[in-house]
């Protein structure tokens, strides 16, 4: 029996208050927005002061005749201009061009100084080159202020929710395919499971509030999209109204959250009754089915539930591999944590039966899923980059834009230090370095979500600051607290299954 | 030198494993097992150094991805820049996602097949080559395990331990390489011999020719 430590108490609750702090202070911040008209209101004045129209009248189709005759540099003929050596013409155009430019440029970056001045926000002057992008931009600043807490918590959540399911088929998994080396630490998965319940309700709540406009993660679920007489309208989204539509997207939800949760509670249980019963070959059985079942509605919801929470975020854009790809990151995750759980249990005086072939096992499911998962993030990548069609090159166009740094921290994180690191054999058998790169799979991973949600939540005005990184700790305590606490309540290592004895035994020989 | 080839018959790879332990245990040197397939822990077991396959396959991947980078390179940039899908040619880096697949498939085509081809030189296995497979049935349900020793006392020592472990035939037989070895090495002493002999009766023959001429 594992009891529950001092340690883990302490760490849990501060991890919980700081998330809370945190969250606490992104949902304070995200109250003092400034609505849509009033941004338009104060903007429009500041260019009146300005006296901004004649930028705005010229921005399009300059009169460069006019322009040039204002400033006294008068061209003789015009058709002649070409055929001179040095091309006067072109030059003094281009002069009168870039003056033109410079006074307009100046003109707007006093507006967007004393706009940001007044309503306390940032505007990224490059983008800018009308009063109208000013207010576009001015409204995006807020738009993403207001969401910042919101997606700070779906990227927690979704995290969490989705490794303890990926815990979950991984647990199945060993059962599908009848493994023998696995069968002493199968509570592990068990106690993770236990916060799929937990993290489904926060996730309902993130989506039914989703449905009453609280927030807008999920931009079709804007008002009025839909409605062709609306100027909101999108005709590519309204095409998509069949599938995506909010009473359809709940009920998909919850099809979804019962589903992992039944099947969940059905392994435990038989589990659990395993324990006691002395007949475990019967409860074995039961559970084969259950995990073949299992792994088979996963095979389909874990799909459509990445579509559904997700992708529908950048909802004009598409993928096929989408589904796989984020399941393969939760899955290395959800591997990461079992590995990592196992072996703090370790180095804590549990599991005296395990020895360095069940470490080397760890470390061949943690290479081979970071490799799995690169697979997965480059075929999708290759496929796109290389077709380069409009509608799907979107995607990556925005994170190459405002993200790019943290792609490459990602893929660095992700693939090449588990490959190098992993790569030796010894390197797997040992607990000290599997740890490490355990921690470095789970931030990495974290990093990962955070780039299938943020950019199409917040766009450029993205932070990873302490709302997202406390939010996240905040999370991790709440699930540590969660599985260690119903690790404690049962036998840590589960009786009467038949390949205990294998377990036992376990040993790699390969020269 | 050992001139002597103990060989024990097994129909159990446990017990040929235990034999084996035993063996090397007391201080000999199982020098070859033939087995119908791998034997877990067996390599371990007659303490073989780790395999330099692993290394070979290293470099040949690495070979691979070389030799074709410089292909690719010179077919789509350097002798004659290709544009595809209107992507930015004239460089190699720009368009990178684009070649490796072609880079991936590469190193893994050289390593796996140019280790396969070192495995079977090394173990001399090629068109023509003669079964060194002292006995057939290994090849169906059997394992053999051959010692070398000269000592008289070690072989009994080994026949008894592979008796106890439950060892089905034991044999022992003529190192036939190690013998002819021995016929050459006599042989040359003997011709050594004999030219030293000769050269002795030469001088001997000079002197009477030379004392004869004299007088």
């Amino acid at each position: 029996m594992y009891k529950l430590t001092k340690n883990i108490k302490n760490t849990s609750t501060i991890l919980i208050l700081i998330g809370i702090v945190s969250l606490g202070i992104g949902f304070y911040q995200s109250l003092s927005v400034v609505s849509d008209d009033e941004i338009k209101s104060t903007v429009k004045d500041i260019a009146k002061e300005l006296d901004l129209e004649y930028f705005e009248s010229n921005h399009k189709d300059l009169d460069w005749e006019s322009e040039l005759k204002k400033d006294n540099l008068v061209l003789n003929e015009d058709d002649q201009i070409v055929d001179r050596p040095l091309n006067f013409g072109t030059l003094i155009e281009s002069m009168a061009m870039h003056d033109f430019e410079l006074k307009k440029e100046g003109a707007y970056t006093e507006l967007i100084h004393k706009v940001e001045e007044k309503l306390h926000c940032h505007i990224d002057p490059h983008h800018v080159h009308s009063v109208e992008d000013v207010i576009y931009a001015a409204k995006h600043y807020f738009h993403a202020k207001h969401q910042r807490p919101w997606s700070s918590l779906l990227i927690s959540t979704l995290f969490f929710l989705m490794v303890s399911v990926a815990a979950t088929l991984w647990w199945a998994l060993q059962y599908v395919a009848q493994a023998g080396w696995s069968a002493l630490l199968l509570r592990i998965p068990m106690a993770i499971s236990s916060f799929i319940p937990y993290g489904a309700f926060i996730m309902l709540f993130i989506i039914i509030t989703g449905g009453l406009h609280w927030h807008h993660t999920y931009h079709w679920m804007a008002e009025g999209i839909m409605d062709p007489a609306n100027h909101h309208y999108d005709e590519i989204i309204a095409n998509k109204s069949a599938y995506l539509n909010i009473p359809f997207f709940i009920l998909r939800s919850i099809i979804y959250i019962a589903g992992w949760m039944g099947f969940a509670y059905l392994l435990k249980r038989y589990s659990i009754s395993q324990d006691r019963d002395g007949n475990g070959m019967k409860w074995y059985n039961k559970s084969y089915k259950i995990a073949v079942i299992f792994v088979l509605f996963l095979g389909v919801t874990s799909s459509t539930a990445a579509w559904d929470w997700t992708m529908s975020i950048d909802t004009h854009w598409f993928s096929t591999l989408f589904g796989w790809y984020s399941l393969a990151s939760f899955f290395i995750t959800a591997c990461a944590f079992i590995a990592g759980i196992t072996i703090y249990l370790m180095y804590n005086g549990y599991f005296k039966e395990l020895n360095n072939s069940h470490m080397h096992d760890f470390g061949r499911y943690m290479l081979a899923f970071s490799i799995f998962w690169t697979y997965l993030w480059f075929a999708q990548y290759m496929l796109i980059w290389y077709a380069n069609i409009p509608e799907e090159v979107t995607y990556f166009q925005e994170r190459y834009e405002y993200f790019y740094p943290l792609i490459i921290i990602t893929l660095l994180i992700n693939f090449v230090s588990p490959f190098l690191l992993l790569m030796n054999r010894s390197a797997k058998r040992s607990k000290g370095k599997l740890l490490f790169v355990a921690g470095l799979i789970i931030i990495g991973h974290f990093l990962d979500v955070f780039l299938m949600i943020t950019p199409g939540t917040m766009h450029d005005h993205w932070h990873l600051g302490y709302v997202e990184i406390g939010t996240f700790l905040g999370f991790l305590g709440f699930f540590i607290w969660v599985v260690f606490r119903n690790l404690s309540k049962y036998q840590l290592i589960q009786k009467n299954h038949p390949m205990i004895g294998e377990s036992e035994h376990h040993e790699i020989h390969i020269h | 030198m050992s001139n002597k080839i103990i060989y024990g018959l097994y129909a159990d790879d446990e017990q040929l494993l235990e034999a084996t332990k035993k063996i090397v245990a007391k201080g000999h040197r199982v020098n070859e097992v033939y087995s119908p397939y791998p034997v877990h822990g067996l390599d371990t077991a007659m303490g073989l150094k780790y395999s330099r396959l692993a290394i070979t396959s290293f470099l040949y991947g690495m070979m691979g991805a070389i030799l074709i980078t410089l292909l690719m390179w010179y077919v789509m940039v350097g002798d004659w820049p290709m544009v595809i899908g209107g992507k930015p040619n004239f460089t190699y880096g720009q368009n990178l996602p684009a070649f490796i697949p072609v880079t991936f498939e590469a190193t893994v085509f050289c390593a796996a097949h140019l280790m396969v081809i070192t495995f079977l030189f090394r173990c001399g296995l090629f068109p023509g080559s003669s079964s060194r497979n002292p006995d057939p049935r290994t090849t169906d349900d059997k394992f053999l395990m051959e010692v070398h020793e000269s000592d008289s006392k070690k072989i009994t020592e080994i026949k008894k331990i592979m008796k106890e472990t439950g060892a089905e035939e034991i044999k022992v037989k003529n190192n036939t390489n190690e013998l002819l070895e021995e016929f050459e090495e006599i042989r040359q002493k003997q011709t050594q011999k004999l030219m030293k002999a000769s050269k002795k009766k030469q001088s001997f023959m000079k002197k009477i020719f030379n004392k004869i001429s004299k007088k």
